[in-house]
């Protein structure tokens, strides 16, 4: 025997693992789970460990200190060797983790796999999805930029809506009164200790249970889940027909596995590190702090509830998402596992990417914020100016410098919060543009108090012109009749 | 007496010890807890407030809306600058300040004064105020947090300490009013100032 087959057995003597983990990576899978479907979770675990050992690696330079942490970044940056590219990896594999999560769970959930007997799997999936996130949101916090200081304002905000206990989860949330110090320390906690404990021990579990009942075999449509018989069914597709882990379905997951770090690798060497962005400094206001990529649709979503709906949305959505998915393999415990007979499953799941996506999408460009230097930064086109009157051209300069132009966009320049004003003209009145500058209304503030009536004139002579060639701005016939009897009237004619 | 029902010596010290053990952890619990809501229980009572200046009377032009700055009362040495905050001062006239929150009310990001237009911005969400801090549109529920003032022996003070957050207990000092001002029909600004000014006056402050 050779020494190294030598010190093995003196080690498994000792500990007597072989077996165990043979029997694990020999144990038998049905032959339709070797696919490509099935890498997600291993890929999940992969992108994980990278996230330790990276995280244990930044962890050597990061200072979780309010007044220092940013300039640890900084010195990670640019003066460690190598130190953006294991901070971009360790950001980059965040992103990919919260993604392959996602798919992961998705792919669990169309074939079925959180049925009889694999309901706790799913459960603790769940758990592990949550936690997944809460790295996601404490990573941020990390990289304690403008970004990370007013999340946590936003954080705090919607944590201070619950009734009763808001003020009390504020504070433990931030450690104190405000967001300083305290509040970093005990996000470094969460993110370094409390999180990736809890995810250690949730894996492990996860894993157990995919090794002690066994993998989701590939769904077959007609093929339905009932408790009595599924267990037996099971045992012929894997005892009987099956065939073992390693290395008959093995070698896809290390395939996808290596790919994937790759695709990791390739990402933070061509984007690089995350930020930070400015530093946290509270008196730097001229910021638009925006949420991570994987955020990004709660951020759209915030900006189109209506008011009234926000705080029962922010309060009640969590806890019901959460119930719904908890709840999801008590409910539908048994029956079709295939996604080819189970049209509303793939419909939900279209419907929520689609939501995801384009909540995503639009917050990439935030339609719904004022451009803040549109005002001073962007040109009144030419077209709009061309052969005008002074007033009418007055009136374009109040449009610049009362803001207008924050909110609404002239020949796709500007705020795109209220709507264009390039063809205002056809859409209202002169009345109505006087009724709207003064009054608001709509969503739009009434700007009676910030503009003289010679200002108005001016502002609505212009807001007049805007109008395609060719195309009549819109008038009040009825006004016209009015001030034409109106007229006679004065003049004594017969009515 | 059956042997099952017996308590044997060993099984007595067994569960003696886990009795222990669990009166070790009660105990242990408490200290362990109290550390925990230390930063919960040590603002009860407003304790996190304090009256901080921010700069004398002279440097807020009347009619005009000022940003100051001011450290927050309670520190931590770690803070550096998070310990700083800032707020927007409007002088109304003579000694009739008012002073807002930096923060949203809808989501607390930082909003910013435009005097050309009259109006604060956020540049989150798109929630805009009127001069006098009243929500003019977009998704915050209510107007801008209003510190309560005092001006004493020439200086501006306000009454802070806290993250101004929509659910915060202290959000009543912070004006939990209604907010006061023009919304959409100039009918309503009229009515709705002539009442806020009425309110403003009992408590000792005015609006424009």
């Amino acid at each position: 025997m050779s020494v190294i087959g030598q010190i093995g057995q003196w080690f498994d003597k000792r500990l007597q693992l072989a077996a165990p983990i043979r029997d694990a990576a020999e144990h038998p899978v049905p032959r339709n789970t070797a696919s490509w479907f099935y890498v997600f979770g291993s890929a999940a675990l992969t992108v994980f460990l990278l996230q330790l050992v990276t995280g244990i690696l930044l962890a050597l330079i990061y200072v979780p200190s309010a007044s220092e942490a940013w300039s640890s970044l900084q010195a990670l940056n640019h003066d460690v060797t190598l130190g953006w590219f294991i901070r971009a990896m360790h950001g980059w594999g965040s992103n990919f983790m919260v993604a392959i999560v996602l798919i992961h769970m998705v792919q669990v959930f169309l074939f079925g796999a959180y049925k009889f007997p694999r309901e706790l799997t799913w459960i603790v999936g769940v758990f592990l999805l949550l936690m997944t996130l809460g790295m996601a949101f404490s990573g941020q916090v990390l990289r304690f930029d403008q970004d990370a200081y007013w999340g946590l304002g936003i954080g705090a905000s919607i944590a201070s809506r619950v009734p009763i206990a808001g003020p009390i989860i504020v504070k433990l949330m931030l450690g104190g009164p405000i967001i300083a110090g305290a509040t970093l320390s005990r996000f470094f906690a969460l993110h370094v200790f409390v999180i990736p404990g809890m995810l250690i021990g949730f894996v492990c579990l996860h894993l157990l249970m995919v090794l002690k009942l066994g993998i989701n075999e590939w769904p077959m449509p007609g093929r339905l889940v009932k408790r009595a018989t599924y267990e037996d069914e099971y045992h012929q597709l894997t005892r009987k027909e099956g065939a073992p882990f390693v290395p008959y379905a093995v070698w896809k997951d290390l395939f996808f596995a290596a790919f994937i770090l790759l695709a990791v690798a390739a990402c933070a060497l061509y984007f690089g590190p995350f930020g930070p962005t400015g530093r946290p400094d509270p008196t730097i206001i001229q910021t638009a702090p925006k949420p991570d990529y994987f955020f990004l649709w709660l951020y759209g979503l915030l900006s189109y509830l209506p008011p009234s709906m926000e705080t029962p949305a922010l309060l009640i959505g969590p806890v019901v998402v959460i119930a719904f998915l908890v709840l999801l393999p008590f409910l539908s415990g048994e029956g079709e596992k295939s996604w080819r007979r189970r049209p509303i499953a793939v419909l939900t799941v279209l419907l929520i990417a689609i939501i995801l996506g384009t909540l995503t999408h639009l917050a990439g460009y935030t339609p719904w914020s004022p451009h803040m230097n549109a005002w001073s930064g962007d040109p009144v086109p030419e077209q709009f100016l061309h052969a005008r009157t002074a007033l009418e051209r007055q009136g374009a300069l109040v449009f610049q410098v009362k803001q207008c132009r924050n909110c609404h966009s002239l020949g796709d320049l500007g705020g795109q919060r209220g709507p264009a004003l390039d063809s205002v003209a056809v859409r209202l009145t002169q009345d109505q543009l006087v009724r709207q500058v003064i009054q608001g209304g709509g969503n739009m503030p009434a700007y009676g108090k910030n503009l003289s009536p010679a200002e108005t004139t001016a502002l609505v002579a212009f807001l007049e012109t805007l109008h395609p060639h060719g195309q009549a701005p819109a008038r009040d016939a009825a006004r016209d009749i009015a001030l034409i009897e109106d007229k006679d009237h004065r003049q004594g004619a017969p009515r | 007496m059956s042997n099952e029902n017996m308590l044997s010596r060993r099984g007595l010290f067994m569960k003696i010890g886990m009795l222990f053990n669990g009166l070790v952890a009660t105990a242990l619990a408490f200290p362990i807890v109290r550390f925990l809501f230390s930063s919960v229980t040590r603002g009860s009572g407003n304790a996190y407030l304090s009256w901080v200046s921010l700069g004398r009377v002279s440097e807020f032009p009347e009619g005009e809306t000022r940003l100051a700055t001011f450290r927050n009362p309670y520190v931590t040495p770690t803070d550096g600058k998070t310990a700083e905050t800032t707020c927007w001062v409007r002088r109304v006239e003579g000694e009739q300040f008012q002073v807002f929150a930096i923060n949203c009310a809808h989501l607390g990001c930082p909003v910013r004064w435009f005097p050309q237009s009259g109006l604060f911005m956020c540049p989150c969400h798109g929630g805009a105020y009127y001069r006098d801090g009243s929500r003019a549109s977009g998704p915050p529920e209510r107007g801008l947090f209003e510190y309560p003032y005092k001006v004493q022996d020439g200086m501006v003070t306000i009454q802070a300490g806290e993250l101004p957050t929509p659910g915060s207990p202290t959000a009543s000092l912070f004006g939990n009013k209604a907010p006061c001002g023009a919304r959409n029909e100039l009918v309503s600004i009229e009515s709705k100032l002539s009442a806020c000014s009425k309110t403003n006056a009992l408590l000792g402050k005015t609006n424009t």
